[in-house]
This record gives structure tokens, sequence and C-alpha cells, in this order.
């Protein structure tokens, strides 16, 4: 690596002409990748409209208006008004923030635990990684909506009961990915020849463990994240989440349960919303693991 | 049930064919059968205990005082202590937590402080309703996802095969209030073809089963869009193995070679993946039945909340995390069962 030891290396900025290409290459079989180019223009799309919804939307998401209430679609409102005569759209782009923020804060806390948990369950056997699976075992008995309900029936349903039970969760499935994924790095020759080198376990963990596993946790972080999303409007429909009125898109799939006789759209432009959010993120959390698979096979 | 605690190990298989010691032998093989499964009992223990305690710490660590909530806030004190005293509640924690607990081992699930009704009755009663629609909906999931995804596979590589893989990827990213609510819009508002929502009982089994079927559509159509992704990468694993290649080498075409070796191996992933979606529509029906006002599990779950009525949701709550629990021991054992490679692997 130092000049002392090679010291006839090229000097660092001169790139050979064949890495250059398969540099080239690498960029270009994810630009050809179609779900990480229709997920990734997705989710660029729903973070776009989020940041642009704290500083302007057309109306106030939440500015009643009983003059124009259940107005159909129209040049002064796009997508037509909700039963108080706010602005549908204005309010889908307000609930954008709320999704990636739920989605963002309760990945952070399955993330923030889970993937030290799994990594240190892999290092060390013995009673350590005895005590992380089984406290993983209990965590699975919880899915994200069980464990909202319990919260939002001790504490009171709010955004932050969700983000927490979705958090909690999701933390045995990085614990699991993160174990099983790091214990093959960790019985590779590579890292028997690095332990013979002398490195210690963290540093290990550190140089060779995580880079090779970063992808796969991405992929998962991003299927993860279009689950949380899932969670959070089936949440705020039931009540449990996201009080009323402020907008997000499951409390506007709840309350246009009243006029679906009268007025479908109200439920059409919530769940439009929902199912490209999700599908962002899947498709995107997809085409980092097809990417995956086609490097480790090439 | 994870990757990395089932790798089939060929050198533990038990010696056979041996004549001497073969009684030896057998035992041996059966102590190394049943000890992973012991284990795998207790640890399936501890996960219920850790579980019930994590519920109940919960649920019961704010200071509020039930006696207070159900006497209303113009309660006088001394009411309110006479109520805490008969339900039990100015006891420590630690004995509350034994008597719940005991109880609930005995299938006494206690009485409703908002209802004064049993809970247990109310939970049978209401399972009545969450078991048929939990049912339904994994029977459509596999109606729709075994011939879907076979058809995946078998069209890889092909426009059909991408179009099969888009529409389940589109399918997965409906939640099931989205598709319960658009198939009202569709088969009630506009077609009057089913109920729009409530349970009329089994007393009328027709009417009854038409009440239930939207519900299992909207819960079983995206597990039929899961299961589609699974059931694709299990055959799509067996197309690519050395032995499929054998038997068409003999002559035989795709579908022979499949029926006659593929599918033995392609469904043993495929029961895993059943009873762990058997576990996410359990918990997805909380949500459908508030959809469709069917007086399940859910709703009485979701009633419970918004009454306070904390009990009945410290009960449903358990056994629904039980049964989830539960469906995963029983997903590692079949896995085990099925697989002979894996007789005795810890």
């Amino acid at each position: 690596m130092s000049s002392a030891v090679l010291p006839n290396a090229p000097a660092a900025r001169e790139v050979p002409a064949d890495e250059a290409f398969a540099d080239l290459e690498r960029r270009g079989r994810w630009l050809r990748n179609p779900s990480v180019v229709i997920g990734g223009g997705i989710v660029a799309l729903v973070v776009l409209s989020a940041i642009v919804s704290i500083f302007w939307t057309p109306y106030d998401p939440l500015a009643v208006n009983p003059a124009h209430a259940l107005a159909a679609p129209s040049w002064a409102h796009w997508l037509g008004t909700d039963e108080y005569g706010r602005d549908e759209f204005s309010r889908l782009m307000a609930s954008s923030q709320i999704a990636l923020f739920v989605g963002a804060l309760s990945v952070l806390i399955a993330t923030a635990i889970g993937i030290p948990a799994g990594l240190l369950a892999a290092a060390r056997e013995g009673a350590i990684s005895q005590v992380v699976l089984r406290v993983t075992d209990i965590l699975y008995g919880f899915p994200a909506l069980l464990a909202a309900v319990v919260l939002a029936a001790a504490f009171g349903a709010s955004k932050m009961t969700v983000v927490l039970a979705i958090g909690i969760a999701y933390i045995p499935v990085f614990i699991r990915v993160t174990r099983s994924n790091a214990l093959v790095v960790l019985n590779s020759e590579y890292v028997l020849a690095a332990r013979a080198y002398g490195r210690r376990t963290f540093s290990i963990l550190r140089r060779h463990v995580v880079p090779n596993i970063a992808t796969t946790i991405i992929a998962q972080m991003s299927l993860l994240f279009s689950l949380a999303i899932l969670a959070e409007a089936a949440l705020d429909f039931l009540g449990l989440g996201t009080v009323a009125p402020t907008a997000s898109w499951g409390t506007m799939l709840a309350s246009s349960q009243d006029y679906l006789g009268s007025d479908a759209l109200l439920t059409l432009w919530p769940s439009l919303a929902i199912v490209a959010c999700v599908l962002g993120f899947s498709l995107l959390g997809d085409g980092i693991s097809e990417l995956r698979e086609a490097r480790r096979r090439s | 049930m994870s990757a990395d605690e089932s790798q089939p190990s060929p050198h533990r298989l038990p010696p056979r064919g041996e004549a001497r010691g073969r009684l030896a032998s057998s035992l041996r093989g059966a102590v190394s059968a049943l000890l992973p499964l012991a284990r795998r009992l207790a640890t399936m223990v501890v996960a219920l205990f850790g579980a019930s305690v994590l519920v109940f710490v919960v649920l019961n660590v704010l200071p509020g005082s039930p006696a207070q909530v159900i006497l209303g806030t113009q309660a006088t004190p001394a009411a309110v202590r006479q109520l805490t005293a008969q339900l039990g509640l100015n006891k420590p924690l630690v004995s509350q937590y034994f008597d719940w607990m005991g109880g609930l081992v005995h299938g006494n699930f206690g009485i409703s402080y908002i209802s004064h009704q049993s809970i247990g009755g109310q939970i049978g009663q209401a399972l009545t309703v969450t078991g048929p629609l939990v049912l339904f909906a994994l029977l459509i999931g596999l109606i729709i996802g075994l011939p879907l995804g076979l058809a995946g596979a078998l069209r890889n590589g092909r426009v059909s095969g991408s179009f099969i893989g888009a529409m389940s990827q589109l399918g997965m990213a409906v939640p099931s209030v989205v598709a319960g609510l658009l198939l009202i819009v569709v088969l009630t508002v506009k077609l009057h073809v089913f109920p729009t929502s409530g349970f009329p009982g089994w007393s009328d089994p027709w009417q009854a089963l038409r009440a239930l079927v939207l519900p299992s559509f909207s819960l079983g159509m995206v597990e039929g869009a899961i299961m589609s992704r699974y059931v694709r990468a299990s055959i799509l694993e067996q197309l690519r193995s050395d032995y499929l290649r054998t038997a068409r080498s003999k002559g035989l075409r795709v579908g022979q070679a499949l029926r006659r070796h593929g599918f033995r191996n392609a469904a043993i992933p495929l029961v895993t993946v059943v009873g762990l979606e058997l576990a996410s529509l359990v918990v997805g029906a909380i949500v459908v039945e508030n959809v469709f006002s069917l007086p399940g599990l859910g709703l009485l779950l979701l009633d419970s909340v918004n009454n306070r009525d904390l009990i009945t949701v410290q009960d449903i709550a358990m056994l629904v995390a039980t049964t989830v629990l539960v469906l995963n021991l029983l997903v590692d054992l079949s896995y085990r069962l099925l697989d002979p490679r894996l007789k005795g692997t810890a």
C-alpha cells in the first residue's frame, strides 16, 4: 500500500484503462436496471414533494372552506376538495412529509439497534449471542401493528408511538439479516488470514464485515421503509397514529370512508399515493439486491 | 429458521445398516432427533414468558388508575380506593402479573372492567369471525399465488414473465385497507353485489359467507402477490438445479421433471412462507375487520383500546403474540420434518 513496499507503484491518480471501463460499466448497470430507475424515480418524487410541501403547497392543507366542500377536480383544485373544502392535492403533499418521517425514523431505530446487535451476535458466540437471539425471538411475537396497538393503549396514539412500534418490530429483522450475513464473512478464508495476521475482532468487523454486508443491509432498509409506510398508513387509518386534522394518507383514507358512495375520488387519491410510494421503495430495494446478486455471480 | 442455523450437514447423519448395535444407534438417532426439538420448545417457552412480561409491563407501567377510569372523574377517592382493592389492583405488580398469567394458563381471561363481561367469552365469539376470515384469505392467497408464481418461473426471461413479476410487485404495494375500500367502491356501491359491512352471524351461514367474501379478498389478494414471489423464486431455484438438468437430459419435459422431482423440493421453503403468511394474516385481519366492521378479534381489540379496557387489550395482545410465536415454531419444526437432510441438526 505504501511506496516503501511497492517502490514502482504508479501514481494514485493514474487509473488503468480497463479499470475505468469497469467503473463506467458499473454505473451503466445501475442505470440500466429498471427497478432501480423506476423505484429511485418515485422515491425522488416523494422526497421532492415532501421538501417542497414544507415551504409551499397550493393551499393550506388545514384551511377549511365549507363553500367548496367535496368539489370535483378543477383548475383551482387539481384533485378536488374533501368534506371540509380542504384542497386534496395540498393534503397529499403534506402527508408525504409524515410518511417519510415515520419511515425514516423507524428504520433508523431498527438499524441503530439491530445492526450492532446482529454484529455482536455474529462475532461473540456463546452467552452474548444466545441472549441476543432470545430477545429476537420475543420481538418476533410483536409485528408492527400489534406493537402499535399495545403502545397506543398504554401511552395514547400519536405519530411517535407509530414510529416506536414499527422501529421495534423491525429490530429482529435487522438482527437476523446482519448476523447471518456477517457469519458468512466471518467464516471466510480472508478473515481467517486477517486473524492470523493479528487483527482484532472489532477491526475485522469494521474493515471486512461491514463493507461486505453494506449493500444487503441497504437493500433491506429500502424494503423495510416500504413496509413502514404500509404500516403507518394502516395505523393512521385505524386512528392509532397521526390524529386528525393533520393530513396523512391513512387519516385521509379513514375520513373518505363516509363518502365511498358519493365521492370515491377521495379514496382514490391517498390510495394511489400510498401504492406509488410503497412501490418506489420496494422496487429500489429489489433493484439494489438484484445488482448485488449480479455482481456476486460475475 | 434462518439460513445459517439450518445448513444440512451430511456428516451428522446417524450411521445406517450396521448389524452391530443397531438398537443403540437408533436410540442415539432418536435422542439426536429429539434434543433439538426439546431445545426449540424451551426457547419457545422463554420467548412466551418474555413476551408476556413485555405486554404486562407496558400496559401497567402508567400511573393512571383503572378504577378512576371506570368510575369517571366525579368519583370520590374512597370509592376509587374500594374498587381498586376489589379489582386486586392494590397488590404488588409482580403478584398481579402472576394472577393474570395463572388465569391465562388455565384458560381464564378475566372479566372486563368496562363491559363487565367474560373476556374469554368475547374472544371466543370474535374468533368465530376472525378464524374463518383468516382461513379464507389464506386459501385465496394460495389460489392466486401458486399458479401465478409457477407461471412466473416457467416464463422467466420472457415478456409474459416480466409482466407477472410486475403485477405481483404492484400487488404487494397495495395495503389491505386500500384493497378493501376499492372493492367496496366497485362491488358494493356501484354493483350492489356484496353487503358493505357488518356481520349477520352464523345462524344464516349463506349471508355470513357473503359478508366474509370482500374482507377475505382484500386480505388474500395481497398475500397472493407476496406468495407468488416466493413460489417463483423457489421453483426457479429447482429449475436451475443439477438434478433437474439430469432429469431433463433423461428425456423428461419441464413439466414432467417438475412434477416428479421439482415440486417436492420447492415445497419445503413454501411451507415456511405459508406459516409466516398465516401469522401476518392474523395481524392483517385486525385492519380489515375495521374496514368492514366485522365483529372479530381486531374490532374487539380496537374497541378495547378506545375504551381504555386495558385488561382486554392485554389478553388479546398476548393471544396474537402467542399465535405468531407458535406459528414460527411450527414452521421451524415442519421444516425439519419435511427435509430429512436436516434431521438432528440444531
